[in-house]
């Protein structure tokens, strides 16, 4: 059943990927100041919208793993904060490359630009500690402090280009202030939709070897005990 | 579609698509390890209730 979603979101998150990059290439027209660069708009935002979306399942997951010590919360807070992680590391790098065509640096010390960087950080801590713990109950309990505290940055994120006293580098809002236009909306909507299913699947198959992990776990107590 | 800055923008996709690979091989070489590792350990315990 696992696999057969896997394979349905894998096939559908190609289709919507690949029917959008044509759009984004060959329908959308170039931005009249930035030219043909401004199309990493499509990955590069998405990538850190999906990213804070499953950073927020995390957070929601690991408090369920507080208060429930049910070893399937922390299963699914490990996949998504991985998988979360891999996606801000793809919205650094995108940004950077911009950064280095639009501003002529690879990189700007803008509070916008550092609190994703921290992010990526506090997200990769969590996934250096987590194998250094043993056993099962400290590993997953400590694991959920950390996700929780390592979620505190995300509103700094977020906020970072909207706070009213704060210039940063990094361009403003697009979305709620109406400055993007309407031919480029349906595009970005659809590449949000299409990482989305690619990083949903991708959850899916490391959710599945935290399971067999556990059942690993437990084989090596067995073994122990005979 | 204008040629300026298309070759940041290759770059651009071409590290996004660079990473998700990268991610993906390394969940499948992670998944292999973790079967091989489930069947040696199955086989020991069922080696084990035997004798």
């Amino acid at each position: 059943m696992r696999e057969k979603a896997i394979y349905i979101l894998a096939i559908l998150a190609a289709v919507v990927m690949i029917s959008n990059l044509k759009t984004v290439f060959t329908g959308l027209p170039d931005e009249a100041m930035q030219g043909a660069i401004y199309r990493i708009i499509f990955i590069h935002v998405p990538a850190a919208i999906n990213a804070d979306i499953f950073f927020t399942i995390s957070l929601v997951t690991s408090i369920l793993f507080l208060m429930k010590k049910n070893f399937f919360w922390d299963s699914v807070s490990v996949s998504c904060i991985e998988v979360g992680t891999m996606l801000v590391l793809l919205n650094l790098v995108t940004g950077s490359i911009w950064g280095r065509n639009q501003w002529g640096v690879w990189w700007a010390w803008d509070l916008r630009m550092t609190s994703q960087l921290m992010c990526f950080l506090l997200y990769l801590g969590y996934l250096l500690v987590r194998p250094a713990i043993a056993e099962p109950t400290q590993r997953a309990t400590l694991s959920a402090f950390i996700a929780i505290f390592a979620y505190a940055d995300i509103p700094l994120v977020l906020m970072a280009i909207r706070l009213p006293n704060v210039r940063t580098q990094h361009p403003g809002p697009v979305l709620e202030t109406g400055t993007m236009a309407a031919e480029f909306r349906a595009p970005f909507a659809i590449g949000i939709l299409a990482i989305f299913l690619i990083c949903s699947a991708l959850v899916l198959i490391r959710l599945h070897q935290e399971t067999a992990q556990r059942e690993i776990d437990s084989l090596r107590r067995e073994l122990h005990s005979v | 579609m204008d040629i300026t800055n298309l070759t940041f923008l290759f770059y651009g996709y071409s590290a996004a698509w660079i990473i998700i690979t990268a991610f993906v091989f390394l969940l499948v070489s992670r998944g292999r390890r973790i079967d091989r590792e489930l069947a040696r350990l199955r086989s020991l315990v069922a080696d084990k209730e035997k004798s």
